[in-house]
């Protein structure tokens, strides 16, 4: 009995600390700007009022920037999706010469770091006029090394009668991909899917390099724009807009935390 | 014995059968072709065909606008290497690696061991403690930024009643790369916290009921059992964690834009300020910054693989 309280103690101090960080953006969203910039600063609002996420909606164009990073991080997701399964599937179930090859390519992808390469793709976004518009925040991420290894992990613990019995019935690769691959997918699929996701929605480099216009900025980039003009006088503001930012992937990761945990754990443990 | 009609026949239906299994295994080429074409198109053009340009733009000089313009062989990397501030660069840049890939390790443990707890609701506060995760690097370091802040921040009020004086966290370089290098623990913190959790629940349980019987307890059991049977998730985690540490830009970028005094310019930062942040940037030069960079990640990773992989316990 003693024990358990102990336990139930440790966790809730420990998770309180961790936390601190969103609870403190919580209360300080809540906050009027002389009240969270006096000092010593205080950490509950005394009066909490929603005003702060109004006036940093009109301020910025948050709802178009909202709108930005679900149309590049939902684009990606699904160009992910379909790249992967389709070289997946071939790396799973089809025999071509210098297969192995060919994967170890998809992986080293993984080891380039993309700041090797930004200057490149900038000139070349540059060249083809596509700075500040959305294919340049979305075409170069349209395939990932990652979504690949871990559908053709998840493809090959099928058991091989169940592609042969496919053959034997003359389904073809498609329909058989279609029909009975990806509907026996679906948890694979939805782990890529969320951490495409995630990780488009959170891009902070290459959208600050590709952005010219607030109008055409993601949220993580309003966020810094935010900061840069408010640095000094209002961060109840730079909350709020913290706070909106975070909104859906702290959703994504509390609801869907199982099948992130499948994806995360697939380079870590081997079988 | 066969007529040579029936021979004939068995003959025409063999050739035609491997006729046949080649127009099969001719079919599933093109078809593989087909399903790898759309993703390495977007690799080809994006990373592979990139990467020698980066490396051929390294060996250029610029025009007025940064363009690159005409080959001058190794200028560039002399130009690098003759500046002192190079060695701070990568003097930082390892700091900072080693500042946010440890700790972030070390407190990933303490927390996963503390998530092996048997009540009831664990479940929630393994949910909870993955909170780090959903940040970015921008909203991390909005609120840190904020936390930091000399004059209002947080920090230094809970330092007010022990009359410690107000700590410039960002803006004095003795501190200024730990203030950053905390902001990156902290959002590693989650990413950690679940891998390692999942490590631990990995590990059967007659394993630690072995180990009890041949009298193991309390650290003993930890260090002779559950870090060894941990090691595949903190192999994992130590190389894409250094990975990333290296690529580090967002909180620098957010928090002290590489200041105070150059302390907290890292590789990837200096590559941004060389490239894009000045009117007269230096494509070649950041090119140049860029190979090295490169190096660095493959160099540090195949010391990983190569000095720690085979202490790696995998079962």
């Amino acid at each position: 009995m003693v024990r358990r309280g102990i336990s139930y103690a440790a966790l809730a101090v420990i998770t309180f600390v961790l936390l601190f960080p969103l609870l403190y953006a919580l209360s300080g969203s809540l906050m009027t700007a002389s009240e969270i910039s006096s000092f010593p600063p205080p950490l509950l609002p005394s009066r909490p009022n929603l005003r702060n996420f109004a006036d940093v909606l009109r301020a910025l164009p948050l709802a178009r920037q909202y709108l930005n990073s679900a149309v590049v991080a939902i684009s990606v997701m699904l160009g992910q999706l379909l790249t992967a399964t389709l070289s997946a599937y071939a790396f799973a179930f089809l025999r071509f010469p210098f297969r192995n090859f060919v994967f170890a390519l998809f992986l080293a992808t993984m080891m380039i770091p993309w700041e090797a390469v930004i200057i490149p793709n900038y000139l070349f976004m540059a060249d083809n006029s596509l700075v500040n518009t959305y294919p340049a925040f979305i075409l170069p991420f349209l395939a990932a090394g990652f979504g690949t290894f871990l559908l053709r992990q998840f493809f090959l613990t099928f058991p091989r009668d169940l592609v042969d019995a496919a053959k034997v019935d003359g389904c073809g690769h498609l329909r058989f991909l279609w029909s009975i691959l990806i509907p026996l997918s679906k948890p694979a699929l939805a782990t890529l899917g969320i951490y495409a996701f995630l990780s488009a929605w959170n891009q902070y480099f290459w959208p600050l390099l590709m952005t010219k216009s607030d109008a055409m900025a993601t949220l993580q980039i309003g966020i810094k724009r935010l900061r840069d003009v408010e640095a000094a006088t209002a961060p109840n503001f730079i909350l709020a807009g913290t706070v909106l930012a975070l909104i859906p992937t702290l959703i994504l990761i509390y609801v869907f935390q199982r099948q992130i945990v499948r994806g995360l754990t697939t380079g870590a443990l081997r079988g | 014995m066969l007529t040579q009609v029936e021979l004939t026949g068995i003959r025409a239906a063999a050739s035609a059968q491997v006729r046949d299994r080649h127009r099969l295994a001719a079919r599933e080429l093109l078809t593989a072709a087909l399903f790898l074409l759309p993703s390495l198109l977007v690799f080809t053009v994006f990373l592979f065909w990139p990467l020698l340009r980066s490396a051929v733009i390294s060996t250029y000089g610029n025009d007025i606008i940064g363009r690159p313009t005409r080959f001058t062989g190794s200028h560039n990397y002399q130009l690098l290497l003759s500046q002192p501030e190079l060695h701070e660069v990568i003097l930082n840049t390892l700091l900072f690696t080693l500042y946010t890939v440890l700790p972030a390790l070390v407190i990933g443990i303490a927390l996963a061991l503390l998530l092996q707890l048997r009540v009831a609701g664990i479940g929630f506060f393994r949910t909870l403690l993955a909170t780090p995760f959903g940040f970015s690097v921008a909203t991390a370091s909005a609120v840190f930024g904020i936390f930091f802040n000399p004059g209002v921040g947080v920090l230094n009020g809970f330092l007010y009643p022990f009359h410690i004086h107000p700590v410039g966290w960002l803006t004095s370089p003795t501190t200024a790369l730990l203030a950053v290098a905390a902001t990156t623990v902290w959002l590693q913190l989650g990413y950690n916290v679940l891998v390692l959790s999942a490590g631990l629940q990995a590990i059967p349980e007659d394993v630690y009921e072995a180990a009890r019987l041949d009298g193991a307890r309390g650290l003993s059991l930890l260090r002779h059992v559950t870090l060894p049977l941990l090691t595949p998730s903190l192999f994992f985690l130590l190389v894409v964690s250094t990975i990333q540490s290296l690529q580090s830009f967002g909180q620098i970028d957010i928090l002290t834009k590489g200041g105070p005094a150059r302390s907290t310019t890292t590789l990837v930062y200096d590559l941004y300020l060389n490239a894009f942040a000045f009117g007269n940037s230096n494509f070649g030069l950041a090119s140049a910054i860029a190979m090295v960079l490169f190096l660095l990640v493959v160099i540090v990773t195949a010391i990983q693989f190569g000095v720690l992989e085979r202490r790696v316990f995998y079962r």
